[in-house]
Formats: structure tokens, C-alpha cells, sequence
């Protein structure tokens, strides 16, 4: 079996599918393990963990405590094609190797939705996800004065996680609607349910507060503005203009499945109105149309770490089930758990959803970063009678870079599809090609084969 | 009640277009029945070559016409298609083939043709300065080019509108039959009838033609592209080779799409082409052979399209055998987009004055009258 991606959902399948004495290869482009949410927890010293605080420690009880000669971790290998037969290719240091697996799991995570206001193009600008992972390359904390802005659970966190390494936080702008809270109130239940997701959020709040960062609430119109690099965040609350000096912003508006490799391999996806992105389809396990392909984690629908997990542990009871092995009982025992541990998410999903800010971006911010095809760009070619998001990439470039739109591709949608006031649904997505990250013609030319004549 | 027209054309592709503007110049009610949208098929997604060199010899009187349209292309479909007179370039890397070529373009000067210039080494490197250097010389035709695929398409479907032509898009045709001295035509949702119909339905034209009782022989092929990072711009035509599947073209932005005929999957039930990797590595291999200094440039996305391949690589052009009153254009064998404008215009002049200007004997569907169709 071979899994793909070393986060929470992955590492579980691979411990579990050991459990069954299945011998298993762990892909990962990181050079270590713990994904994005537990990225180089074995390297971690005491200091680090403490300003990652507690639900970062926890990623350590993932790692394998011993060698196992059935297991196979390939590290620094950024996998760019795989194939409905299972085959895995895939980029390392010494260049271009391949592997075929019975079995395979795709735990390739999430990737953060880009948060498209104006002028994030400018230097200084970040994810506040790559703002994390300076956080845990140790030496590289952010210097000056540091601005926080966008909606999602992982903005408190990584505020709080800055104020305990004592990185100067200017603000805190959330931008998260009020009218969300409305809607979001309606799921408490579920949310109580989830009593150790509560705690963590209030814990959290707590701190946030005593570190005490200006926090500005229901922001609007957010700009960032600079010349040569970014010097301020514009944005109004209530009416009221505000402008926070800084010398790094981060920006924030939660994340979304990572569906490049199912969306190359032409699975079905489904949209997701309430976050406002596409979930490939998939069944009990991680199940999907492609018999040895199952789905983990984050990459078939944003769940969190703790349920991540679970997915990865049923995901790998299954292929163990299919192999003979009597796992009734743990599939049982997991699906509760990760019932309960998902019953907070349709709160979290409605408090969360995505702003206005980025998914209907002014006229003259760019969107596609790689091919520079601004909002108003996109609005012209709907006007002159795009219909679908593949006419647009093939008329005005969106999505043709390197990345293939996998930054842009869902925002392209939604200002098309506000443009020609039709579903998302009808404006599609990106069809998206092999190979899914870019790959050298040397590393290319190592699959090349005699042709017949 | 049908819609009635006096044409109807099944397949909005690049010929059926053109086969619909050169039909309502000439005054005809034309109908295009697309089952996606123009461009979604070959047409949109092709290497937008416009390469008259290296043409089987009975397509070149209809290429070197093609290529006096796509010199004036905005006086046809009112945008330039990105065309760009960038020149053709085939080269030859033993003598052996550069001998091929000598007798090729030879031949093609008794028969009236003096496009295809022979040139040595010398001015094969001054053209291409960038080439390996145990090339030996080349075929050279300066006024061959390329233009932007997609782009071209969507002007074709401008103006076939603009002329009045209409195109009806998610409508395929499921079937086909006589009513009277008219064709009826079905699709999904609606009938549509003429006395006239054309067949321009791409990888899908023995289907359609079967549905008239026409037969061919057509293979469904996954024609690969792929293309490149941007790199700083080191050569100006399209190069193929003589001994080599490979097309090769580096764009104003500094991409380089490397095709030429290395086949992926099609699977024309799905509406899909799917890459093969093998495929990829030896266009990979090719590149590294002829441009060392590629080697350690990234390849950002590869795809393929659905074309039609016949086994004599010649396209299908003419009248049906069947039955009177429809007509075929498909089966264009990987090298259709160059002759699109010309096309439409032989398919109009059979249609309204029963003759076709240019010799097109060599395309009849007849020829194949001993082959087993796929
Ligand atoms: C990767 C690739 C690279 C190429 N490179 C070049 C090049 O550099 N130079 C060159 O000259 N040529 C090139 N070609 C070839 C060229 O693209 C084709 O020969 C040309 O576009 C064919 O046009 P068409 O209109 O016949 O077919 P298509 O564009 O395929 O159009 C046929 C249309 O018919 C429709 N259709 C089919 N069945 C039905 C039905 N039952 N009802 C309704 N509609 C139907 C289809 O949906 C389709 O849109 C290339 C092709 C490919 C795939």
C-alpha cells in the first residue's frame, strides 16, 4: 500500500496498515513528517512546543516509536502523477523514481483559500499559513510589526502562537460576518458535542485576550497598501476607516481540499455551498470510483486534525478488511468517534464560510497570481460570453501557470459565476493536468519507452 | 415542427464553422449542431500549427490556399487568431534524411510547389542558433507560422453568428433520418431539417456517418501536448524533425509547447483524452536530444485531444456515398487547423455549385471501400 501525504490522516493509515502487517510506502514533499499541522514535530525542542502550544504536541504520538523494516517513509518526494492502476510518480533529490501500489490513500491535506484583496500581491503579504510554518522552522520569526487578517480558527491560533513567541502583533482584523454568527448558532448543538473543540477555543480566546493584540471585529474593504512593499492595512469597521501600520500581513481565509490529484484523475467532486468549495466525492473508508484509491483527511473535505486521523485509520481498516482481516469492530468503534468529532464542523463550517472580500474581489485585483488576470479581467471575458471557467483559462490565461490554478482556480469561479449570475456548479472547474507539479525533462525523459513501430 | 434551414451541420469545430461562414456568404440558412461548445475538441486544444511542409502530396494545393487566408485572417473572421508568420522549420539529422528531403522538395518543384526550401547546416544554425549541433541541414518554409487555437475558434464562431449562422450548442445529434427530400435531424431536445446535411463531427464522424449509411474507417486518437515554464526566448519558428515525432514552438511569454504526435488515450464515449506518461518521457527525450541545455527545464501541464486519424492520414473530404444531398469533411489526421479556412469554402462550392474548386479526388470516403471500419 502506499500513502500520499504525512499529516494526521496519513501517518494513522500507515501505523494502522502496520497494525496488519501490510507493508507501506509514506510519501511526503516535506522532509518530515507532521503535514501541515504538525509540520517538523520530530525536530521540535522544548520551546518550540511550548509556543506551539498543546494540540501542536500532540502530533508527536503520530510518529513511528520504532524502525520498522515494513514501513517505507520517503520523505522530500513531491509526487506529481498517479495513475488508475496505481502507479506513483514522483520527484526527489536524486530526480525521478516511480512505485506501484495495490492500495493507495491520498492524504494530500488542504491548501489555504487565497484571500484576493487588493494589493496582497505585494512583498511583505503572506498566507497565514506560510506565516505558521516560519513559526516552525526555527530562526525565521518574523521581525516589525506583524497584522493578522482574514476569518478562520487558524488565525486565533497562529495570533496566539505569535504572542507567546513575542513577535509584535499590531492587529487582529477579522473580517468574519456577524450575520455568520447568526447562521452558525443554529449547529450549537453540534458544537457541544465536540466538548474538547470548545475548551480549545476558549482557551484560546482567553489567551488572546491577555497577550491583547488590538482585535477588530466584522472588517470590511480590507487594502493593503505600499508601494514597494506592504506598509498598512486599510480596512473600515461599522463605517469607520482604520489604517494599521505594518511591516507583515498575514492573510487568512480558512482552508479547502487540496483536489489536484482528483480532480487530474477525473473523479467526481461536489460542491460545498456553505464553504463555498468542491469536496471530491467519496464513500465509507475514503472510498472513491477508482477501487485500490481511498481518501483521508482534509483532502476530502476539511475536517481537522482529530477527525483527519480517524479518516486515515478507517481508510487503512479498509484496505486491511479487503485484504482478508476482521476489522468490523475497530471500523465500528472509529466511525463513532469520528461521528462525534465531526459534529462540531457544520458550526464551524457556517461561522467560517468565506467573506465577500474573496469571493468578489475588486475590478483591478489580480487573482490569478502566475498569469496576472485581474477580477475585472475575469468580468470582461464573462461580458464578451465566457460560460465556464475552462473557456475563460483558455481565452484569458487564468489557471495556465505553474500551479495550474490551484491558487486561483476557486476564486476564477465564483467572480465568474457572480458575473453571469449562474450557479458555480455550471461554471465548472479548472480541468486540471498531469503532471501536478511541475516535473524536468531530464526527470520526464527517465519514463520515456521504446516505441512500437 | 422541426426548425427547417437549408443546411444543417453536425459538429461545431473549426470545419463545421467554416463550412457554415463560406455557406452564409453564399445566401444559405444554416444551422451548426454542437454536442459541447466550439473548441472544446481538437479544434481548441490543438498545437495551432500552420504548416504547409511536409503535407501528404494531395492535401498541398488545398494547404498553400489555406495559407493565403491565413495570411489576411482578419479579412475571413475579423481577429488575427494569434497567427504569427513565424516560419516552419523540419530538420534532418543524418544525411540519409536530409536526402529524403532533397528528392521531397524536388518533387514538389515538378509539381508546380517551391515553398519548401532546402537549407545545410550554416543557415540551419543561423536560423536556429539554439539546435544541437549534429544537425545537418533542414526543409525551411518561412511563411508557414502559428496561431493561438482557442482564440481562432471563437472567431470562427463570431462571425459564422454574426453572419447569421445558428449554432445550437449541447445538441447532439442522436439520429438521422430521410423525410421526404429533406434530412431530419434528431438531437436531445430538438428536430431539426434541411435538404442538405454536412458531417464535420471531428473524432465522431463515423458515427455520424454511419447514421447515413457512410462508413470510414476513423480512429479515435489522444494526439499529447505539453507545455513548459516560462524560459528566455531562444528560437523563433516551429521545428519538427524529420526522423522524430516532434513539434516544437516557443511562445511570446517564453513557454514551450513540445507536440508531434506522441499519443495519450481518447476515449470518445467519455468526451475524454487521457495523457500517457511514456508518452511524455520520450517528447521529454526528443526535447533533451535536440536542446540539451532543456534538460532541467520544468514541464508545468500536459494534455491531449480527441482527433480523428484515418489510415492513410489524409482527412475525409466530399460528397457521401450513401445518400445524395450530405456531405463529409473529418478525419483531418492531426494537421486540420492549418486548413480549416479552405475547407468551408470546397465544401460550400460543392453544396451550391456542385463542383469543388480544387482537386479533392484523393479524399473520397469511397477509397476505403475494402477496409474494415473500427
Ligand atoms: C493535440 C493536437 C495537436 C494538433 N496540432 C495541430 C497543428 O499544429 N496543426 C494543424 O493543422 N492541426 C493540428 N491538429 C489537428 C486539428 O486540431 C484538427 O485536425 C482540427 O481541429 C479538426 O477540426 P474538426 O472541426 O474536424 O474537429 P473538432 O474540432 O473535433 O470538431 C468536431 C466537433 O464535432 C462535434 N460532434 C461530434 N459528434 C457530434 C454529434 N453527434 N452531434 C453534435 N456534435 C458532434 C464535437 O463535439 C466537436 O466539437 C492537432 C490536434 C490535436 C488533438
Amino acid at each position: 500500500m502506499a500513502v500520499i501525504g504525512a499529516g494526521p490522516a496519513g501517518l494513522v493509515a500507515v501505523a494502522v496498515a502496520r497494525q496488519y502487517g501490510i507493508e507501506t510506502a509514506l510519501l511526503d514533499e516535506q522532509p518530515r513528517a507532521g503535514g501541515q499541522i504538525y509540520r517538523n514535530i520530530g525536530a521540535a525542542d522544548e520551546a518550540m512546543t511550548a509556543i506551539l502550544g498543546p494540540e501542536y504536541a500532540q502530533g508527536r504520538d503520530l510518529l513511528p516509536s520504532r524502525d520498522d523494516p515494513g514501513r517505507h517513509d520517503i520523505f522530500g518526494a513531491s509526487v506529481w502523477q498517479i495513475t488508475r492502476d496505481g502507479g506513483i510518480y514522483y520527484s526527489h533529490e536524486s530526480g525521478a523514481s516511480a512505485l506501484t501500489a495495490e492500495h493507495i490513500i491520498l492524504a494530500t491535506g488542504a491548501i489555504e483559500r487565497p484571500m484576493p484583496i487588493p494589493g496582497w500581491t505585494l512583498p511583505g503579504v503572506m498566507t497565514a499559513g506560510a506565516g505558521q510554518t516560519l513559526l516552525k522552522n526555527p530562526g525565521l520569526l518574523p521581525q516589525g510589526k506583524v497584522v493578522l487578517a482574514g476569518s478562520g480558527p487558524l488565525l486565533w491560533l497562529l495570533a496566539a502562537q505569535y504572542g507567546r513567541a513575542g513577535v509584535d502583533i499590531a492587529a487582529l482584523v477579522e473580517t468574519t460576518p456577524r450575520a455568520n454568527l447568526h447562521r452558525a448558532a443554529l449547529k450549537l448543538p453540534g458544537l457541544l458535542r465536540e466538548g474538547e473543540l470548545l475548551r480549545q477555543g476558549r482557551a484560546l480566546r482567553r489567551e488572546l485576550k491577555r497577550l491583547g493584540p488590538r482585535h477588530f471585529k466584522d472588517a470590511r474593504g480590507l487594502r493593503a497598501v505600499g508601494e514597494e512593499h506592504v506598509r498598512a492595512l486599510c480596512f473600515t469597521v461599522g463605517g469607520q476607516e482604520h489604517e494599521i501600520p505594518c511591516d507583515l500581513l498575514l492573510l487568512h481565509m480558512g482552508v479547502t481540499p487540496n483536489v489536484q490529484f482528483t480532480r487530474a484523475l477525473d473523479l467526481p467532486h461536489d460542491w460545498d455551498d456553505v464553504q463555498r468549495c468542491w469536496r471530491p466525492r467519496s464513500g465509507p473508508g475514503g472510498a472513491t470510483e477508482i477501487s485500490n484509491l481511498r481518501l483521508a483527511g482534509d483532502g476530502a473535505g476539511i475536517v481537522g486534525a482529530r477527525a483527519a486521523a480517524l479518516q486515515g485509520r478507517l481508510a487503512a481498516l479498509a484496505v486491511a478488511g479487503e485484504m482478508g482481516e476482521a476489522v468490523a469492530n475497530a471500523v465500528a468503534e472509529a466511525g463513532n468517534e469520528l461521528s462525534r468529532r465531526l459534529a462540531a464542523r457544520p458550526f464551524l463550517d457556517r461561522l467560517f464560510a468565506p467573506g465577500a472580500e474573496c469571493l468578489d474581489p475588486p475590478d483591478d485585483t489580480i487573482v490569478c497570481r502566475c498569469e496576472e488576470v485581474t477580477a475585472g479581467g475575469i468580468r470582461d471575458l464573462a461580458a464578451r460570453g465566457c460560460r465556464d471557467v475552462n473557456q475563460l483559462k483558455a481565452l484569458g490565461r487564468p489557471g495556465m501557470g505553474p500551479c495550474q490554478g490551484r491558487m486561483c482556480g476557486l476564486t476564477v469561479a465564483e467572480v465568474l459565476a457572480r458575473s453571469l449570475n449562474l450557479p458555480i456548479e455550471d461554471v465548472d472547474y479548472f480541468r486540471l493536468r498531469w503532471p501536478a507539479k511541475p516535473v524536468s525533462m531530464h526527470e520526464l525523459a527517465m519514463f520515456a519507452e521504446a516505441e512500437d513501430a | 415542427m422541426p426548425d427547417t434551414s437549408d443546411v444543417i451541420i453536425v459538429g461545431g469545430g473549426l470545419h463545421g464553422l467554416s463550412t457554415a461562414i463560406h455557406l452564409a456568404k453564399a445566401g444559405l440558412n444554416t444551422v451548426v449542431l454542437e454536442k459541447d461548445h466550439p473548441g472544446r475538441h481538437a479544434s481548441g486544444v490543438n498545437a495551432g500549427g500552420v504548416r504547409r511542409l511536409g503535407r501528404h502530396l494531395a492535401e498541398v494545393p488545398l494547404s498553400v490556399a489555406a495559407l493565403e487566408v491565413w495570411e489576411n485572417i482578419d479579412d475571413f473572421v475579423g481577429d488575427d487568431c494569434g497567427f504569427s508568420a513565424c516560419g516552419q522549420i523540419q530538420i534532418a539529422e543524418t544525411e540519409a534524411e536530409l536526402a529524403q528531403q532533397a528528392a521531397r522538395v524536388e518533387e514538389l518543384r515538378t509539381l508546380g510547389f517551391e515553398h519548401e526550401r532546402l537549407i545545410d547546416q550554416a543557415a540551419l544554425r543561423q536560423i536556429v542558433p539554439a539546435l544541437a549541433r549534429h544537425c545537418v541541414g533542414a526543409i525551411w518554409c518561412p511563411e508557414d507560422g502559428a496561431a493561438n487555437p482557442y482564440r481562432t475558434t471563437q472567431a470562427y464562431f463570431r462571425t459564422a453568428r454574426s453572419l447569421g449562422v445558428r449554432v445550437e450548442l449541447g445538441a447532439a445529434v442522436a439520429n438521422i433520418e430521410r423525410a421526404g427530400a429533406d434530412w431530419q435531424v434528431r438531437t436531445v431536445r430538438d428536430s431539426f431539417q434541411a435538404p442538405v446535411l454536412v458531417n464535420t463531427a471531428g473524432a465522431w464522424g463515423h458515427r455520424v456517418g454511419r447514421m447515413i449509411g457512410d462508413d470510414a474507417p476513423v480512429e479515435p486518437a489522444a494526439p499529447m501536448l505539453m507545455i513548459t515554464e516560462r524560459v528566455e526566448p531562444f528560437i523563433t519558428p516551429v521545428l519538427g524533425a524529420a526522423g522524430r515525432k516532434l513539434s516544437f514552438k516557443q511562445y511570446g511569454n517564453g513557454t514551450v509547447m513540445i507536440g508531434g504526435g506522441q499519443r495519450g488515450r481518447a476515449v470518445p464515449e467519455r468526451n475524454i483524452a487521457e495523457t500517457k506518461l511514456a508518452g511524455m518521457g520520450n517528447s521529454a527525450a526528443t526535447v533533451k536530444a535536440l536542446f540539451p541545455q532543456l534538460g532541467p527545464v520544468n514541464v508545468v501541464r500536459c494534455w491531449a485531444g480527441i482527433e480523428a486519424i484515418m489510415p492513410d492520414v489524409i482527412p475525409v473530404i466530399g460528397p457521401s456515398k450513401a445518400a445524395a444531398g450530405a456531405y463529409h469533411a473529418f478525419g483531418f489526421s492531426g494537421h486540420g487547423f492549418q486548413l480549416s479556412p479552405i475547407v468551408g469554402r470546397l465544401l460550400c462550392e460543392l453544396i451550391t455549385e456542385g463542383k469543388s474548386s480544387l482537386p479533392i479526388e484523393a479524399f473520397a470516403i469511397d477509397r476505403f471501400d475494402n477496409v474494415q471500419s473500427s
